[in-house]
């Protein structure tokens, strides 16, 4: 058996494992019972009380829920997918703002030691501020809910972009800038020609870090102002005590973080020189 | 009338330059082209139609029927008015009118609001709460249709952020506590914006709900170092949480402590032992009943027979700018908290407001709450109908107790005159005139004294009211 089929072989019995013991460590909230007194009926006693799912009642629900995901019953209630469309859409705007902020500013830190120095102090501020302390101010600054969350997603996907932009052009062989200098290349044209190609592997990991953790930022962030997304759809979910779909939107908030993820990575291949 | 002013504005031949009055030869319904007048349209409605199309075309050549005909002869009329209807909402303007009409010609009470609105479509905030009754049940029940507006009821994770997205102009007007609109006019807690409350919309209606854990502690005595959880600061569930343990000898910012949680994370956190206990909006504490985790210790109408709990709010910019829209709203909502107070269509509406869409809970908890026949989590039912109730009066002198519970606990230090804020913002003038208009009954005044367990609220001494009382924020 090669390793890799021994590798499948162990992630499936993983897989049925979690489940097993999953089903088993799990109940399924039933406390009906015969000749229930009103009171008991008034309790709730017929219906199943909040409780953590089991597996395969995740598995029903994803079902019922993946079978039409595209549903629109109001402002309050739509489908999982057009849900995670939201989010994905308020991701992808913060962090194609973020690109353009991020690269053309972490050129300029990596090709001057001057704004290296200058701009630290600011970055190192900034950097480890939680997205979310964003959000009040944000919202009051832009008047705009979903804006804001797209400023959040910015704010905190600017950083690892910033950061390793500046290090990979920082990184580039002296060698390459000084034939780039013999050929009496301007800087722009080093910058495009030389810096851009051999920093792009360095910029694609800061890209891929940024995305995963607007991933994990969206999600609170539509908690916290409701309305539309993911985020949003957990929490109203938790409003309700239905553990059932908060574990099934858990899942998916997970899958689409590692599509997101090898979407960027499968870009990456593009770039990646060998010397 | 004009024969001509009513032709097809979408035809080449057509000549849009007569005008209403025009009494040249071509115009006269006698004239000769008899066979046109049979083209034209009939019946009001038609003509209506017609005239709102007219109107459009019209504008968009800046009135020159040259260019209208010559474009049309250019483009052809079919590909014309189907790339006009596809890009104008010619339906709606038209149902508008004819609607608006209508309504003008029964006399109705809307007449006078429906006549121009300035903007059908709007979107309200509502927290997911029983209290918002009124304002989530005219979506599923149509009485925001009945006026003539088209509303989308969005739900907010809290109180925060509704107040945010209020001031955002996301909200045109929202489900808010009735302390909120005094504090954001005063700007206490919040930047200083006018809001006006035209409506309350529930009375009594919240419960102190305790983990189970508590069942011997029925004293208030016994609650020294207790966490309980409140909806927001500014809302009447801290007041009189903070009232309540005060006459039982507590001070609230020393002896307890109060925690401002969203209502839909009560229940979990109560679960969770974050909390010893809540006085929140239901369907939460119900909730907690239902889910094992609580029982009801008290009902909030024990303590303040008839107290006001949540509003129908909105900025003095949004009347200003939209008065017609204002009016037909604030219809719809009288008209709704009337019909929501009625304790038959309670289980109708409880069915109606408890989907996902709207509430979010068990159809069984929510009835409850609204019908008062209820479990209490300790082994009884209790019927109470009255539990909740709805009365759009914004009395002053509920807004005068509220500013001194404010000033009570320090929320606001500086003077004022409690009279003048509190019809500043809450309208009951406007209110009893609309209850009126509407065949309701109203107050003939807007002052009453208060009874809060068991003693008096005179409105006209704020002053000395606030000095009567032992616990205090003391201003240092």
């Amino acid at each position: 058996m090669t390793e890799k089929n021994k590798a499948i072989l162990l992630s499936i019995s993983l897989f049925f494992l979690l489940i097993i013991v999953g089903e088993i460590v799990t109940g399924n909230g039933d406390r009906s019972k015969a000749n229930m007194t009103e009171y008991e009926i008034l309790m709730g006693m017929g219906e199943p009380e909040a409780h953590v799912p089991g597996p395969i009642e995740v598995g029903k629900l994803a079902i019922k829920e993946l079978s039409h995901p595209f549903y629109d019953n109001g402002p309050n209630d739509k489908g999982i997918g057009l849900q995670l469309l939201y989010s994905i859409g308020r991701v992808m705007a913060g962090f194609f703002l973020a690109v353009i902020v991020a690269l053309p500013v972490g050129f300029l830190i990596g090709m001057s030691p001057v704004f290296y120095k200058a701009l630290q102090p600011y970055i190192q501020i900034l950097k480890p501020v939680s997205p979310l302390a964003w959000m009040p101010l944000a919202l009051f600054v832009i008047k705009d809910s979903i804006m804001s969350s797209v400023f959040v997603i910015f704010i905190c996907s600017i950083w690892p972009m910033l950061i390793n932009t500046a290090f990979g052009v920082m990184t580039v062989k002296k060698d390459w800038i000084n034939v780039s200098k013999t050929l009496e290349m301007g800087s722009l044209e080093t910058a495009i020609k030389i810096l851009l190609p051999a920093a792009l592997p360095t910029i694609f990991t800061g890209l891929r870090i940024s995305m995963g953790i607007s991933w994990l930022v969206i999600v609170a962030a539509e908690m916290l102002v409701g309305g539309t997304g993911i985020g949003y759809y957990v929490w109203n979910e938790w409003n309700n005590l239905d553990l059932t779909s908060v574990v099934f939107s858990i899942l998916m908030i997970g899958f689409v973080g590692m599509v997101l993820d090898s979407l960027i990575a499968y870009t990456s291949g593009f770039f990646n020189y060998q010397e | 009338m004009s024969v001509n002013s009513l032709d097809n504005p979408f035809s080449k031949d057509s000549d849009l330059s007569h005008g209403a009055g025009c009494g040249c030869g071509s115009c006269s319904p006698m004239a000769s082209n008899k066979d046109r007048v049979k083209e034209l349209p009939q019946g009001e409605e038609e003509i209506v139609n017609r005239v709102v199309e007219t109107a459009v075309v019209k504008a968009m050549f800046g009135d020159n029927d040259m260019k209208r005909r010559q474009f049309i002869r250019a483009v052809g009329e079919k590909a014309f008015k189907g790339a006009l209807l596809a890009a104008l909402p010619m339906g709606l303007l038209q149902s508008c009118f004819n609607e608006t009409k209508k309504k003008v010609e029964n006399g109705g009470a809307t007449a006078k609001g429906a006549s121009k609105l300035e903007k059908t479509k709007l979107n309200i905030g509502f927290v997911p709460i029983t209290c918002a009754t009124p304002i989530i049940m005219s979506k599923p029940l149509g009485f925001y249709e009945k006026y003539g507006l088209d509303v989308d009821v969005i739900k907010t994770a809290g109180w925060a952020v509704a107040r945010d997205k209020s001031l955002n102009e996301e909200y045109d007007a929202s489900h808010m506590l009735t302390p909120m609109p005094l504090a954001m006019t005063m700007g206490a807690g919040s930047t200083q914006a006018s809001y006006v409350m035209p409506a309350v919309e529930n009375i009594n209606g919240q419960a102190i709900c305790l983990h189970l854990k508590h069942k011997d502690k029925r004293d208030p005595k016994m609650w020294k170092g207790f966490k309980f959880g409140v909806p927001f600061e500014y809302s009447m569930h801290n007041f009189l949480l903070r009232y309540y343990v005060a006459e039982f000898g507590l001070d609230p910012d020393k002896d307890i402590q109060i925690r401002v949680v969203p209502p839909p994370e009560m229940v979990a956190n109560l679960k969770a032992g974050n909390l010893d206990g809540y006085l929140s909006p239901d369907p939460f504490n119900q909730r907690a009943v239902y889910e094992n985790v609580g029982f009801l210790h008290m009902l909030t109408k024990d303590i303040w027979e008839g107290h006001p709990c949540c509003a129908f709010a909105c900025s003095q910019k949004f009347v200003d700018t939209n008065p017609n829209t204002y009016a037909a709203l604030f219809s719809a909502i009288i008209d709704a908290t009337q019909y929501s107070s009625k304790l038959e269509n309670r289980q109708q509406i409880s069915e109606a407001i408890s989907p996902k869409n709207y509430l979010n809970q068990p159809t069984s908890v929510v009835a409850q709450v609204l019908t008062g026949k209820y479990a209490d989590g300790l082994g009884n039912v209790l019927n109470v109908p009255d539990r909740i109730d709805f009365d759009p009066f914004p009395w002053h002198s509920m807004g005068v107790w509220i500013l001194t519970q404010m000033k009570r606990w320090g929320y606001v230090t500086e003077d004022f005159d409690y009279k003048k804020i509190a019809e500043q913002v809450y309208l009951a003038t406007d209110c009893a005139k609309k209850m009126k208009e509407q065949g309701y009954e109203a107050p003939s005044s807007t002052y009453k004294k208060h009874i809060i367990m068991g003693k008096e609220f005179d409105p006209n001494t704020p002053e000395a009211y606030l000095d009567s009382f032992a616990i205090k924020k003391t201003i240092s």
